[in-house]
């Protein structure tokens, strides 16, 4: 049986890249908590703005992570799904913004 | 959604005993997660203890006319237990003699309850300093004879104390049936229309917040202001504070952790987030409760899972304080979920 490259239960040693390079690690980890502390956004607005860009980042764990966060926050499940969209959108979106590139190229070298 | 309690179904985990030992196997068995009083001592010398008795809670019965997912109690319309008026003469007398000055009115639906409206009206004459009726908020609507309950808790000065899993209708309806969110609104209307929940009425209209799933409550403050946000907004609705309460692996709810394989992650992350300075506050250490019939408990949940006092004095027949406080409180892995994060309690959270 082949050995799946993401385990759910490495999500709880996330903690665990201090152990290589404890100050870095505190550096980090210092820094993540203080980014989700209430500032102009709420821990409620970073939370969704999380879960897009872990959809951006396409990262099994994140999802996880900030779905859960969400749930418990009391974000719903339209709101989860809007800011898949808002995700999905740019992502589109920078993908086809590129077709002006292309466009340009194209008229550029045709006659 | 379920319409007949665990015991009416004849579930397994009807009975207190396979709850415990679901809670004291698995996961928690040697080599595994520390138990919860493994971890309470290596944070303090000794076991719980009770402090001084402000709180006596009395659960008048497990009849409900809901059937909500997560319930501990386990209530339903299928469930009988009731309180005798005898044992009621007694816990009037108890509170008497104590040094509580909050009495907390818990069932199931405890307005069902036959001589609810005497009971309430004989505590009130005690004067305890905080009446509390925990409503389910539905039963207000139930039926015309519960129509006049915002003023009968008017008249008595009553605390009220409603559940309100959340301010959307999906939510609420998923825990605790359909329909139940449009009658809660009514519900809190009305006792919004009597002045409840109004600035400077003095009279105290609470809410609790359960998480709808296998998740634990956000900060409760954070989780208050979205509340009074949308309420007011979207129906109009003013109450005073939002309580917290962690959903303990109980009854219903651990029954639901189970079916839904979520059992093992949510007890893992009760233990991980187990906060010292909770245990300080958990309200087991100031609360006596006492079951339908005269038995006394640490807590509600642990009446729920049969655990009596360890005391000599089990009964209200044979109550006497200085013997009860001097006891050791009982506990099992259930308690992990009153110490996890900003703790919990059946006032919200502790820290």
């Amino acid at each position: 049986m082949s050995t799946p490259y993401y385990e759910n239960q490495d999500l709880k040693k996330f903690k665990n890249i201090s152990d290589w390079s404890p100050e870095l690690g505190k550096k980090f980890f210092d820094y993540y908590n203080s980014v989700f502390e209430e500032g102009a956004l709420t821990s409620r607005e970073k939370s969704l703005i999380a879960l897009a860009v872990a959809h951006t980042v396409q990262c099994p764990y994140c999802i996880d992570a900030y779905t859960q966060d969400g749930l418990e926050r009391g974000v719903d499940k339209q709101e989860m799904m809007e800011a898949v969209h808002v995700a999905a959108s740019i992502r589109g979106g920078a993908s086809l913004v590129h077709g002006v590139q292309m466009m340009n190229v194209y008229e550029k070298r045709s006659m | 959604m379920a319409v007949k309690s665990l015991k009416g179904r004849q579930h397994n985990l009807a009975d207190s005993k396979r709850q415990l030992e679901y809670l004291s196997n698995g996961i928690f068995s040697p080599g595994g997660l520390p138990t919860f009083e493994t971890q309470v001592k290596t944070f303090q010398d000794t076991s719980l203890r009770p402090k001084t008795l402000e709180i006596l809670q009395i659960n008048l019965g497990y009849m409900c006319n809901q059937v909500c997912a997560h319930c501990h109690v386990d209530a339903g319309p299928d469930r009988k237990e009731m309180m005798s008026r005898n044992t009621m003469k007694q816990c009037l007398k108890i509170l008497k003699q104590t040094s509580a000055t909050t009495l907390d009115l818990t069932g199931g639906a405890p307005e069902m309850h036959p001589d609810f409206r005497w009971f309430v009206s004989e505590a009130s004459k005690i004067g305890v300093s905080d009446l509390i009726v925990r409503s389910n908020l539905t039963i207000l609507r139930a039926n015309k004879k519960y129509y006049d309950l915002p003023e009968f808790f008017k008249a008595h000065n009553i605390h009220v104390v409603s559940s309100l899993p959340f301010y959307k209708k999906e939510k609420t309806d998923r825990q605790r049936g359909d329909g139940v969110f449009s009658q809660s609104i009514t519900a809190l209307k009305e006792l919004n229309k009597v002045g409840y929940g109004k600035e400077n009425s003095g009279l105290q209209l609470d809410l609790v917040y359960n998480p709808s799933g296998a998740f634990l409550p956000a900060d409760q403050k954070a989780l208050e202001a979205d509340f009074k946000k949308a309420l007011k907004k979207d129906f109009d609705i003013d109450f005073n504070q939002l309580f917290t309460i962690t959903n303990l692996p109980i009854s219903r709810f651990l029954a639901y952790l189970i079916a839904s394989e979520n059992y093992e992650d949510y007890m893992q992350r009760l233990v991980e987030a187990f906060n010292p300075a909770a245990v300080a506050q958990v309200m087991c250490t100031n609360t006596l409760s006492v079951s339908w019939d005269g038995f006394l408990y640490d807590c509600d949940f642990n009446q729920m899972l049969e655990l009596k006092v360890a005391s000599p004095v089990q009964h209200l027949n044979d109550f006497d304080l200085d013997q009860l406080q001097d006891r050791f409180i009982r506990v099992s892995q259930h308690c992990y979920g009153c110490t996890a994060g900003a703790g919990s309690s059946c006032q919200g959270s502790t820290v």
